[in-house]
């Protein structure tokens, strides 16, 4: 995955960065399954390797550029990239060790839920039971984003038939 | 070092992360800084999904025979945050044809140019 | 692409399928990986499909523009009446134990109408967002 985003960065083909990000996109779902995130393997295979490639070819498609140009490359970005990513790093050694069950994020809230999902819901699923009952205010507004950004994709991109306008 | 058997998960996170985001601020093609957004965005799921996991444990699918699951709460989360990723880019591209339309170019230098040759001619209206 | 055997000989077989995995995903979420987003994502996936392959504008006849807009706001609206049936029957907003004299059958109706919701509005959402991109421009090709 690594090797893939690393791909991502210093190719110059539109069409082939496209194809790589929906491989990038395979692989992450892998990675997921092998994290137990089943759900969202499956979300982020349809929508990262499904639905984002072919909204990235439609774009293509329209707008037609093939290639990106060769840059002066100043040094700078990268040195900017490398020290945000030294301070992060940095950062991230304070924080739990992998898989630790004493960590707060099993601790604080989680117990009741997972014993909870199953008597006061009657849905096996936590994730499901937890998505649409315990947090379900949360998939509320998610689903008026959704609506939104289709709201805003038609006002962006409709056509107004004016007598010879095709603006 | 035990840090780097323990913490790998996370210097992955960040090593995504930093392409993500070099490719926004070096790249100039409006397509590609799409598609490091998304590189970013993936990282992050990354970094929420990967302290849930606990190692003998399973999908938080409730069923008889296990005993231990992996943490329900950033699954939850991470759809969310994935629908709602896809929407930006969704977004992001309509606005990239239209600059497309407009300048002709997706290439952040030449429409830099195009605006900067406009300006005058904006300013004396 | 209509003209190629291979592309219309495995979109027969595969469109179905996609269609009726996409229904099995939305009605198994509670019981396995699944729900309402995933399902709605494949459902369209599957009508991009036969876009791809057939053309447009047969795809804009057989799912006119008219139903995927109104598909759009109908997922949102499902959901919100949801939580609006909730008030009626004497909770708060999106309560559902009150939909069903057994409060865990209640939590399961209204899942269920709240994934539906949820399934209808993205799938309406990609399907129209790929109408516009591959509409703009170049729409008079088949």
């Amino acid at each position: 995955m690594m090797v893939a985003a690393l791909a991502i960065v210093l190719q110059r083909n539109l069409f082939s960065v496209v194809v790589l990000s929906g491989l990038y996109s395979f692989l992450m779902a892998t990675v997921l399954v092998a994290l137990d995130a089943v759900d969202v393997a499956m979300t982020e295979a349809s929508v990262g390797a499904g639905v984002s490639t072919v909204l990235l070819l439609g774009a293509l498609y329209l707008c037609g550029g093939e290639e990106t140009k060769p840059l002066r490359r100043p040094p700078l970005p990268f040195l900017a990239a490398m020290v945000i990513g030294g301070l992060i790093v940095y950062g991230t050694l304070g924080l739990p060790a992998f898989s630790d069950p004493s960590a707060p994020i099993h601790t604080h809230v989680v117990p009741e839920y997972l014993e909870g999902a199953m008597e006061e819901t009657g849905v096996p699923n936590v994730v499901t039971a937890v998505l649409a009952s315990y947090r379900g205010y949360d998939t509320l507004g998610e689903t008026t984003v959704v609506f939104t950004a289709g709201a805003g994709v038609i006002a962006l991109l409709r056509r107004r038939r004016k007598n010879g306008d095709k603006r | 070092m035990t840090a780097f058997a323990s913490h790998y998960s996370y210097f992955v996170t960040v090593f995504l992360m930093i392409a993500g985001v070099y490719i926004v601020i070096a790249r100039g093609n409006l397509v590609k800084k799409l598609v490091g957004l998304g590189i970013f965005q993936t990282s992050v799921y990354l970094l929420y999904i990967a302290p849930g996991k606990l190692i003998g444990g399973t999908a938080p699918i409730i069923a008889d025979g296990f005993r231990t699951y992996s943490n329900p709460l950033p699954h939850v989360l991470i759809l969310t945050a994935i629908v709602v990723g896809v929407a930006t880019l969704a977004l992001g591209l309509a606005i990239v044809v239209r600059i497309r339309e407009a300048y002709g170019s997706i290439e952040e230098d030449e429409i830099l140019a195009k605006d900067a040759e406009d300006e005058p001619r904006r300013a004396e209206r | 692409m209509k003209r190629d055997l291979v592309l219309r000989v495995v979109g027969k077989l595969l469109i179905p399928f996609m269609l009726l995995f996409a229904l099995y995903v939305q009605f198994h979420g509670d019981f396995g990986p699944g729900g309402g987003f995933q399902a709605g994502v494949i459902g369209a996936a599957a009508v991009i499909f036969y876009a791809l392959i057939y053309g447009l504008p047969a795809a804009r006849s057989l799912v006119p523009e008219r139903i995927v807009e109104s598909m759009v706001a109908a997922g949102v609206l499902i959901y919100a009446s949801v939580g609006v049936a909730g008030i009626l029957l004497g909770g708060n907003y999106l309560d559902y134990f009150v939909l069903s004299p057994d409060p865990a059958h209640g939590q399961e109706r209204g899942i269920f109408w709240v994934e539906v919701g949820v399934a209808v509005t993205v799938s309406g959402v990609m399907l129209k967002i790929f109408y516009m991109f591959a509409g703009r421009g170049r729409d008079l090709d088949a």
